[in-house]
């Protein structure tokens, strides 16, 4: 705060406008230009989600009428055919799915966020041996293509006979993921180093360090990571295909495929079944935006 | 040189991952490197056969080839559109305006829908006969293509829809763009730099760290990309979307050709190693990591 009373000001430099940014301050009219090129943009960005909730709610006669009948007004539904809904709910048993893919979701967010972090730990705030050589190779791991390990994990699921359960897609989330011990360590670094010292000294264990201390600290990246998890288990496709074979255990990803290739004409039931698989991404998204953002920023930056 | 006690307190908080690492990553690493040269089909053990599935894929397998070819030709447009579209959108809306967290939004939200539900919104969208997109080419006097079921635009409309999804890369770039200091901005205008010269001289220099990053990650992305032509295409029509990865799945869970799987996947590491190293070679002429 003194500093900047007592810094003296700023010399204006009177014949050049300085830029503070690419394009400095716009004016009036860059500015509406801007806008109108940015909404323009948004309309290739929503239109499929608007034509998938329209197409979900019109009647087979709309969806199949032929193109050169379209106008303006057959883009949406007329009238809107509500039951489309409870039809396409019972096309699938969606509401099977849905508790499946909770159930994983479940398991693999409290799975990965709890172990990245007990990892993240161990790589911020500890010291032990062969730390660095260690970390970089655990970073080197994201960039390892899942097919080169692919036929063997799945042999290794088989040997042990999960296949078919969920256990293959719900261990692995308790051994750390690479990206979210990443963002842990990174967070943890950063955490002042007097709250932990003082403990040391009161003789607490790493263990009720990290327990107590560290993790309250880090809600807002344990959010991060827990929302990346969730988001990933509710949409992972290749997990299920691979490992789950008795319809009963169907995520809704799987089982949104498993329409299509049964009913690949249904659009009204697709369109439907896809919007009750997308809105609770698109709800959690509106609320939980900046969680999100902040944890992809940082994935590029600084390395 | 730390103390061993010490040690053994971090190597015990490291475990979940030492262990995951050990058994899913680094035993199926080198077994898949040893199952290359078997023939397996996962019921019965393994058989030694030597170089034998490397020279069948390099010799006597056209659809080896054809799916590098289609994964080559996707990279080399969907990698480089996915940077100018990020970067251009993170551009704008990085502009000192309204409403700018709105736009946001709703460029960023494609990125995060499950795949296999847009993936069937595309395909719906794509339907030549009654899809959206070729009614509105046909309300404007353009007869459309057949898109996802034509060998020649099959491939166009997968880059179309992997750009629809270019929001995540678009925020990495627009964080990348709010770390550049403005005195760097304010130095280049004091020099005379007009906008082009400080978008030239300033904001890509200063970006390309974050675009090498999604570069890098891009193309390994493209060598994963399974789920969209999985559920869209299957590969076709013609193999115009038989792509590496799906090729690999095919070969390992449709044919049970494990052995001939693991080396398809030996190949693409070696690829991806190969590749990676150019870039990161490539690195020292147009990445700028001061500053």
């Amino acid at each position: 705060m003194i500093s900047e009373l007592t810094r003296p000001k700023r010399q204006a430099v009177p014949t050049v406008k300085k830029s503070r940014s690419l394009l400095g301050r716009l004016s009036p009219g860059q500015g509406v230009a801007a806008h109108l090129l940015l909404l323009l943009l948004c309309l290739p960005a929503l239109l499929p989600l608007a034509w998938m909730v329209s197409t979900s709610l019109k009647p087979e006669s709309q969806i199949f009428a032929k193109t050169g009948t379209s106008t303006l007004a057959t883009l949406l539904p007329h009238p809107a055919q509500w039951s489309n809904y409870p039809t396409a709910l019972r096309a699938i048993p969606i509401a099977l799915y849905l508790d499946n893919t909770l159930l994983l979701c479940a398991f693999t967010v409290v799975g990965s966020v709890l172990s990245s972090a007990l990892v993240a730990y161990g790589f911020g705030r500890l010291e032990f041996r062969g730390k660095t050589p260690l970390f970089l190779l655990m970073l080197a791991t994201i960039a390892l293509p899942a097919q080169v390990t692919m036929v063997p994990i799945f042999a290794l699921f088989r040997w042990l006979h999960w296949y078919g359960t969920y256990l293959p897609l719900i261990v692995p989330s308790f051994c750390g993921a690479p990206f979210y011990i990443f963002l842990l360590t990174q967070f943890f670094r950063k955490l002042p180093d007097e709250l932990a010292e003082a403990a040391r000294m009161d003789g607490a264990s790493e263990w009720r360090i990290f327990w107590q201390i560290m993790l309250p600290l880090s809600k807002p990246a344990l959010a991060t990571c827990a929302l990346f998890q969730f988001l990933g288990t509710w949409n992972d496709f290749l997990g299920p295909l691979l490992y789950i074979n008795d319809p009963k255990r169907y995520t809704l990803a799987y089982g949104l495929q498993q329409l299509l290739s049964t009913h690949g004409s249904e659009w009204a039931s697709l369109m439907a079944d896809s919007t009750v698989f997308i809105l609770p991404i698109v709800v959690l998204f509106f609320f939980t935006q900046k969680t999100f953002v902040n944890g992809i920023a940082t994935t590029g930056s600084k390395n | 040189m730390v103390s061993a006690k010490k040690s053994l307190v971090g190597y015990a908080f490291i475990a979940p991952w030492l262990l995951g690492f050990l058994a899913f990553t680094v035993y199926p690493f080198l077994s898949s490197l040893y199952f290359s040269f078997t023939r397996y089909d996962i019921v019965t053990a393994p058989v030694w056969v030597g170089g034998a599935n490397y020279r069948a894929l390099l010799t006597g397998d056209p659809l080896f080839w054809k799916s590098l070819g289609v994964t080559f030709q996707f990279a080399l447009v969907a990698v480089p559109l996915a940077i100018v579209f990020g970067v251009t959108l993170a551009l704008l809306l990085n502009l000192n305006l309204r409403g700018m967290g709105l736009y946001r939004t709703i460029f960023f939200l494609p990125s995060i829908l499950p795949t296999v539900a847009t993936s069937v919104v595309f395909l719906w969208l794509f339907n030549p006969a009654i899809g959206l997109v070729n009614r509105l080419l046909h309300a404007v006097g353009v007869t459309g293509p057949e898109w996802l079921q034509s060998p020649v635009w099959a491939l166009p409309s997968l880059v179309i829809l992997s750009l629809w999804a270019v929001g995540g890369s678009m925020v990495i770039y627009l964080a990348g763009l709010k770390d550049i200091p403005t005195h760097l901005y304010e130095a280049a205008t004091i020099d005379g730099a007009n906008a082009w010269q400080r978008l030239r001289h300033v904001t890509l220099p200063m970006l390309s760290p974050v675009i090498f990053f999604n570069l890098v990650m891009g193309l390994i992305g493209v060598f994963q990309y399974f789920t969209e032509p999985y559920i869209m295409t299957q590969g076709g029509p013609e193999d115009s979307t038989h792509f590496y990865a799906l090729y690999i799945f095919e070969r390992a869970w449709r044919y049970l050709d494990m052995g001939y799987a693991s080396a398809m996947a030996w190949v693409l590491f070696l690829l991806i190693v190969t590749l990676t190293g150019l870039l990161f070679w490539t690195q020292k002429r147009w990445v700028h990591y001061e500053g």
